[in-house]
């Protein structure tokens, strides 16, 4: 975690803004312009290439000083009934900030991508899964089912990556790799393999989704079926998934909880994890959920080992009480139950807050743009650009360090909401 | 500033002190001599009560990966213990997988000023370290888990020399910033994504050819051959299978002398005899360890109720997972390096097996006789939360508490012990041998767990109550370097430990094969999989502490 920058040539430079975090970005620096010279796609050029603008902070779009406005937002949570700390798009430190004043200002605490991020955490805390890391996959795949995920989108470099390496540890065949889409089809051709195979892929509707799912892990569990189709499948074709699954040394099933957006998609997701146990009784296969750019897995991690729970937790009690419903930040702005949002995006210009009468602060990337000017804004450094920090991956076992690249004198996230909290 | 603590019963087996009126005086954190010019700024009485030095939990899981999942996969049982902010404590849960915050007060409001966390996962060790980092006041470190890695084992299987393999032991003691190296399931969680079951000593990998007696071997030799003070930390093969008994006997006696540690060793102490097919090893393994003075142990004891266990050995935890309470559970493949499980479990004292783990871990206390090759821990929260040790205590220094416990449980359970018969009780020099010398020593920590002038002021000051479940509770006092954390059982101050490591040298041209090893398969570059000082100093309040090798070590 070096803490000197200067204009040059940057190697192994971990990227924050895409969950599976590559770390082999080779950046450019001149003064506050980045530019990614290797190994960028759509998602990392963005994410690092964003130009600067702001640079100081604004009460009600005056322009003010740090401590001016550290010392307003100290007093807006104060008086605040019911404050709700919302976005959470920020590094490990910031997290760690962000807790420590949930908890001094009874906060509610969320993420601005909780609604995915709970397809998998309400299934953790129902009844688990068996899961795997991108390395195990990069060695191990030989049948990758990707179910409702167009990953390429997200993920641009997950393929070319986890899946396609020029060798594995075991002397596997990579061009033999199997790649099926069942659901969403691919955007694009990550997907194929170096020599030219394609994937094959299964469409259905999202919404049909939940019952194609349901009759793969029967037939997985060699349960007979009646119907000939399903979500306009051929229940043949599932079964020759099924197969493929219980035959492979290592089947990986993968997903996004961004994408699979249907109505109770949780359910899916339990339905998939609850089928790769049963697989597991005589073969190997593991789920692979990806998600966790711009610290959603981070924010998770931090607030899990500080309070015991993950997002959605309050501290209006002066101690957490964790409701994945009741304390939906979205679902509290929308009652008018919150009068003091502080909203934190230091990643993303577009991760601006939502539209509320609540008394809105925001700590954001440089840049940002509001439909509503809000009470108070600073622009704060971005982690991995500005200043030194730590973000985990979507597995949430690896977390790697975020380098600073430039000079720009933005605070972080960590130094306003821990004066902030000072200030209480 | 000079304090006095007058008057106190010391016991300090670090010294052979037992039970003797000494007056003990801190200045800058440290345990200094009687001032020559007499000069005191603060006197504290406490003549009468019982001195040791802080308690050391040399096997806990605080923090990392498999942790998080229980706590985020729990929130049921956090719903039980909620724990309030005060003016001082940031608030938290606690019981089987309290928050970091929780775990460093409670710790400490027990007399507790150190925690090691035994199962580091290489690739995982950021992770744990930051939680550390957010514990409170206790001391703490971590063992680097290696044994399933593939980096290793392929090592292994071009039969690398040993030199090559202590060179990569150092460097990941180094880069992941621990103090020891542990081994769980050797080459068991490598084979299990094998699909391989079960793993006994002399089997073998089916794609590497390598069996777990040899990565013991292989292993412990490195760590001696480093002059790494700890002993390897070992999690043997066949955990809680019926009858695995024999193979820790074989793994004693195939360690060939080399000092090993066995954890948890209650969950290895397993026979098939009786209707259940499911007896103690207890005497055997006791016996064994009692011979082989190479071999340190601690027990894991269970205790009744709610816990979660949370282990590296995911091949025994996939096996384990029907019998999850509540009913899910986790099992993970993890980056070519190892994996992990989390299946929560109810211990019933009205089911015969757990009444008889019950049984084997006092046995096995009650029958090692040298308490500085045993140690008190529960495998938090495997066996038990570590809030449970009071009790542990008192169950080891109360004979007649212990046999009425004994007489509630399983009745077929009760015929196959014979630890009604036993009358050994703990004495306190014994206690404070097993949660503070003896600790210390195996560790390697050669200013903790005792209280000789030059020591970190770590002490722990209680009232001597014949309920000893009572007294460990809830010191009067605690002291961690020299600053009064405690006082009359309740946190008065919150203080930051050290994370304790070592730095055992390594020849830097092992960079060259792990840097193409990181580029060709891994999805991390060696440099960012490397942990900085600066990462564990972190916003300020951590802190490093090298503990020094033993004499000798070589690369």
């Amino acid at each position: 975690m070096t803490d000197k920058q200067s204009d040059g040539i940057y190697h192994d430079v971990a990227s924050p803004f895409c969950g599976i975090a590559s770390d082999d970005l080779v950046v450019e620096v001149h003064g506050n312009t980045v530019t990614v010279k290797e190994n960028g796609d759509p998602v990392t050029r963005h994410g690092f290439e964003t130009p600067l603008t702001d640079l100081s902070p604004r009460i009600k779009g005056k322009e003010v000083s740090l401590d001016e406005a550290v010392s307003h937002i100290a007093g807006l949570l104060k008086n605040s009934k019911q404050p709700l700390i919302g976005g959470m798009g920020t590094d490990l430190n910031g997290a760690r900030a962000a807790m420590a004043l949930a908890d001094i200002s009874r906060a509610t605490i969320d993420s601005q991508f909780s609604d995915a991020a709970f397809r998998n955490i309400l299934v953790l805390q129902d009844s688990g899964y068996m899961t795997t890391t991108l390395t195990e996959v990069r060695n191990r795949v030989d049948v990758l089912l990707v179910v409702g995920t167009d990953i390429e989108s997200s993920f641009p470099r997950f393929f070319e990556r986890v899946i396609w390496p020029k060798e594995s540890m075991f002397d596997q065949d990579v061009e033999s790799r199997e790649i099926i889409y069942l659901g969403k089809k691919p955007s694009g051709d990550a997907s194929t393999s170096p020599g030219g195979r394609k994937a094959e892929v299964i469409e259905c509707d999202d919404a049909d989704l939940p019952e194609v799912i349901s009759v793969l892990r029967a037939l997985s569990n060699e349960r007979q079926i009646q119907a000939e189709t399903v979500g306009g499948i051929a229940v043949s074709k599932l079964n020759e998934i099924a197969e493929k699954l219980h035959t492979a040394d290592y089947g990986v099933i993968a997903w996004s909880g961004t994408q699979l957006n249907h109505d109770h998609a949780e359910v899916t997701i339990q339905n998939i994890c609850e089928m790769i146990k049963e697989i597991n009784e005589s073969v190997r296969c593991n789920g692979l959920p990806l998600g966790g750019k711009e610290g959603d897995t981070t924010v998770n991690a931090v607030s899990s080992w500080q309070s015991g729970y993950p997002m959605r937790t309050s501290f209006s009690r002066n101690m957490p009480d964790y409701d994945p419903y009741m304390n939906r930040g979205q679902r509290m702005l929308d009652e008018g139950e919150v009068d003091v949002l502080l909203w934190v995006s230091s990643f993303n210009t577009e991760g601006t807050p939502p539209k509320t009468d609540a008394t809105t602060i925001v700590l954001g990337r440089s840049g940002m743009t509001f439909e509503q000017e809000p009470e108070v804004f600073i622009p704060v450094g971005v982690p991995g650009i500005d200043h030194i920090g730590r973000t985990f991956r979507c597995d949430s076992v690896v977390s790697v360090p975020l380098k600073k690249l430039r000079d720009s004198g933005l605070p972080s996230t960590y130094d306003v909401l821990t004066a902030v909290e000072q200030a209480l | 500033m000079l304090t006095k603590l007058t008057g106190g019963r010391v016991i300090d087996p670090e010294h052979g002190i037992n039970d003797v009126v000494r007056d003990i005086y801190i200045r800058d954190g440290r345990i200094v001599d009687a001032p020559s010019d007499g000069k005191i700024d603060e006197e504290i009485d406490v003549r009468g009560k019982i001195i040791m030095s802080g308690a050391i939990d040399m096997h806990t899981h605080i923090g990392g990966g498999k942790v998080n999942i229980a706590r985020t996969m729990l929130p049921e049982d956090h719903a039980e213990s909620l724990i309030e902010r005060t003016e001082l404590m940031r608030s938290g849960c606690g019981h089987a997988a309290p928050s970091t915050l929780t775990t460093g007060y409670r710790y400490a409001e027990m007399g507790y000023t150190a925690g090691f966390e035994p199962a580091v996962l290489p690739i995982n060790a950021r992770q744990a370290h930051m939680e550390m980092h957010d514990t409170p006041i206790i001391d703490k470190g971590g063992y680097a888990m290696l044994g399933s890695d593939d980096f290793l084992l392929r090592m292994m299987a071009a039969n690398a020399d040993q030199d090559a393999i202590n060179n990569y032991v150092a460097w990941i003691l180094t880069h992941t910033q621990a103090l020891g190296l542990k081994v769980v399931n050797p080459g068991g969680i490598n084979a299990f994504k094998f699909n391989q079951r079960k793993l006994d000593l002399d089997e073998k990998n089916t794609f590497y050819d390598v069996s777990p007696r040899e990565i013991l071997q292989r292993l412990s030799r490195a760590v001696t051959e480093l002059g790494v003070p700890h002993p390897l930390h070992v999690h043997g093969c066949n955990l809680g299978v019926p009858g695995n008994k024999d193979t820790t006997l074989d793994t004693i006696q195939g360690i060939e002398g080399l000092p090993m540690h066995l954890t948890h060793i209650q969950f290895h102490s397993y026979g098939t005899e009786g209707d259940f097919k499911f007896s103690s090893g207890a005497a055997e393994i006791a016996e064994a360890i009692n011979r082989n003075k190479n071999i340190t142990v601690d027990v894991g004891q269970i205790l009744f109720g709610q816990t979660v266990t949370a282990s590296g050995d995911n091949m025994r935890q996939f096996a384990g997972a029907p019998h999850a309470h509540p009913n899910k559970w986790v099992c993970m493949d993890i980056e070519c390096d190892a994996g992990c499980g989390v299946v929560p479990f109810k211990y019933k004292d009205q089911s015969f097996v757990n009444a008889l783990q019950w049984m084997i871990g006092l046995e096995t206390f009650l029958m090692v006789d040298d308490p500085w090759r045993i140690f008190l821990t529960t495998d938090h929260p495997n066996g038990a939360p570590f809030t449970s040790y009071p009790h542990l205590i008192k169950l080891l220094m109360d004979k007649s508490f212990r046999n009425d416990m004994l007489s509630t449980l399983h009745p077929e359970a009760q015929k196959a012990t014979h630890l009604a018969s036993i009358d050994r009780e703990y004495s306190l020099y014994d206690i404070a041998t097993m949660t503070r010398a003896g600790a210390a020593r195996l560790l390697g920590l050669a200013d903790r767990g005792h209280l000789g002038v030059g020591a970190a002021a770590d002490i722990t000051v209680y009232s001597d109550q014949p309920d000893r479940e009572k007294m460990f509770s809830s010191p009067d006092y605690v002291f961690k370097d020299g600053n009064m954390v405690v006082k009359n059982g309740e946190l008065v101050k919150i203080s930051w430990g050290t994370t304790h490591v070592v730095k055992p040298n390594y020849d830097a041209s092992i960079e060259k094969s792990l840097k193409s090893y990181f580029d060709k398969y891994h999805t991390v570059k060696m440099g960012n999989f490397k942990i900085s000082d600066d990462e564990i100093v972190d916003d300020g309040r951590g802190s490093l502490t090298v503990q020094p090798l033993k004499q000798g070590g070589k690369l």
